[in-house]
């Protein structure tokens, strides 16, 4: 069952001074997230993703279209119980301690004492933040701050995470923290909804993508499927090789480099693929390896938004 | 209701960390202070000048409190974008409204009560020991009181549409209408022109009629020690009724205001 669905979504949002004309920020997009996937959001800067998620947020009035969270409309209070959201570039109240914020937003759900100021604890303790608890917000480095934003979205124990950019700003450390936080919120069972540019982050978490560009929909599925479309062909890399074996697989392949002892071959086709293969079997070589060349996300992104 | 309170309790807190709070307390209680000397100068009548000056003090003061803090109430929130945050909560806009506007009037109920003991000490260090000089001070204090929370509904309701700039001149500008606003009723009914007439009429009615909250001056507080009148309880009550129908339609405004808005 979809806990988030989309249909036909459409923002315009006026703009100009005295002459207001419309701007499409979002075109007819419609989306479905299954329960207990990491969907991610792509697209680059200024795609949109950041207004869809204001949307489901109940942040913008949508132009035309429905949006659903957890079969409920977005305005529903007792559904935003349910989820946490963490925004883009968050900023939170300077003259707080994590620990006052995060009692603040707890006792915006309800939770009692003592019950939250245990959970409190836990969470700052989740999040790598235990010994910065009597600080104020306004001390904190742009990591600490993004990581006290994922606390205060996971106070509740939502069943959906919604983030925006959660990487964005943050080290190659704090990519690697939230990526784990990340992980460990999908073995929990929750579904995971996160907007990206930073697309090795993506390859390496999620199941299915969306990719946004200008307020369209271009492609949504398991990230293999959509990559696997473009496999450019294989590379085998072999050892034990001799000059012999050299020159009989230059003559079916253009793409041969030596890289120490071994062999790197970059197969273009099925038709290559076979002469190399049985010549490699019947000399005995040493197969180390034989992967698909596919682009990278990051490839395929630029590919798609060139055209 | 608990959300509205939890909203409140935090705006009082970001207020009390605001320097700007005890730089106004300050400021107020110094202009409080310094009316036992202006006292000295007028022979004879020197609790009518402490009282004089001790309430214009607490409502200028408590204005400004009211203008600096009202209008950041609801653009800081937006400009920071910490409103993102609340409202993905289950917050609903009206909550956040009431509460911000709550957790002001809590913030001005403290600092009115700081500046009224001020008062009451100018008072005593003076020599003055009349428990009713003391009690009938409050009921002054409570309308000035009514009249800060009415200015702090207007800031509220430009800041939900406006820059802090304008939101401060807007409601700085009302205020001081809002003392007047008889007087532009009665400049109406000189004119001889009906138009003329009906536009004061109709501004009259419109803007905060501050006037009525300053019924209880020094005069009134002094008279009742002299002959031993209670003060008028129906007075009071009705600037009362007035002040809690006038924050409620404005308040009304700024909610509809911001269920409207789109927070890009």
């Amino acid at each position: 069952m979809p806990v988030i669905e989309i249909e036909n979504l459409t923002k315009d949002f006026l703009v100009g001074f005295w002459k207001k004309r419309p701007v499409r920020a979002l075109d007819n997009v419609s989306l479905q997230v299954e329960q207990g996937e990491i969907f991610g959001f792509l697209g680059p800067n200024g795609a949109g993703k950041s207004t869809t998620l204001k949307i489901l947020m109940h942040l913008l009035h949508p132009t035309s279209g429905a949006t659903r969270i957890l079969g409920d409309p977005v305005d529903s209070v007792g559904m935003r119980r349910r989820i946490g959201f963490l925004p883009e570039n968050p900023y939170f109240y300077d003259y707080l301690t994590p620990e006052e914020l995060l009692t603040y937003i707890g006792r915006l759900f309800g939770i009692r004492q003592p019950v939250l100021s245990q959970k409190v604890r836990t969470l700052l303790e989740t999040v790598g933040l235990a010994d910065a608890r009597s600080v104020q917000l306004r001390k904190f480095s742009k990591g600490m701050v993004q990581r006290i934003g994922i606390a205060q979205a996971i106070i509740n124990d939502p069943e959906i995470v919604f983030l925006d950019e959660p990487m964005s700003g943050l080290d190659p450390l704090g990519r690697m923290e939230v990526r784990r936080i990340i992980t460990a919120l999908k073995a929990a069972g929750v579904t995971v909804f996160f907007s990206s540019h930073i697309l090795p982050d993506v390859e390496a978490l999620c199941d299915r993508v969306a990719i946004l560009n200008k307020g369209k929909l271009q492609e949504v599925g398991v990230l293999e499927d959509i990559l696997k479309v473009r496999i450019e062909g294989h590379e085998v890399i072999l050892a034990g090789w001799s000059d012999e074996t050299l020159k009989t697989i230059r003559r079916s392949c253009e793409e041969v480099r030596t890289m120490g002892d071994r062999l790197h071959v970059r197969i273009g086709s099925r038709e290559q693929m076979e002469p190399v293969l049985k010549y490699v079997f019947e000399e005995r070589l040493e197969l180390i390896s034989m992967n698909p060349i596919r682009p990278s996300l990051e490839e395929y992104f630029f590919q798609e938004l060139k055209r | 209701m608990t959300r509205i309170l939890v909203i409140a309790k935090n705006t009082f807190r970001e207020n009390v960390r605001d320097k700007v709070l005890y730089n106004l307390i300050l400021f107020a209680l110094i202009m409080i202070f310094t009316s036992l000397i202006i006292g000295q100068l007028s022979l004879g009548n020197e609790v009518k000048i402490i009282l004089d000056l001790g309430l214009a003090s607490i409502s200028i003061f408590g204005m400004l409190i009211a203008i600096f803090l009202g209008i950041g109430l609801v653009y800081k929130e937006l400009d920071k974008r910490t409103i993102y945050v609340l409202l993905a909560k289950p917050v609903r806009r009206h909550e956040f409204i009431l509460g911000k506007y709550l957790g002001l009037l809590y913030t001005l109920l403290v600092n009115v009560a700081v500046m009224t003991v001020g008062l009451e000490l100018a008072l005593l260090y003076q020599g003055e020991t009349a428990w009713s000089v003391f009690l009938n001070l409050l009921p002054a204090v409570f309308m000035i009181y009514l009249s800060l929370a009415l200015v702090t509904a207007l800031a509220l309701l430009f800041s939900t549409f406006s820059t802090p700039a304008l939101s401060a001149l807007f409601t700085f500008f009302l205020w001081i209408i809002g003392h007047f606003g008889r007087d532009l009723l009665y400049f109406g009914e000189l004119s001889k022109s009906v138009f003329v007439n009906w536009i004061c009429a109709g501004i009259y009615y419109v803007i905060p009629n501050l006037s009525i909250f300053k019924i209880m001056g020094s005069r009134h507080i002094i008279q009742s020690l002299s002959f031993y009148r209670p003060m008028d309880p129906s007075v009071v009550a009705a600037a009362f009724f007035y002040c809690l129908l006038y924050c409620a339609v404005i308040l009304s405004l700024s909610i509809a205001i911001f269920l409207r808005r789109d927070f890009k």
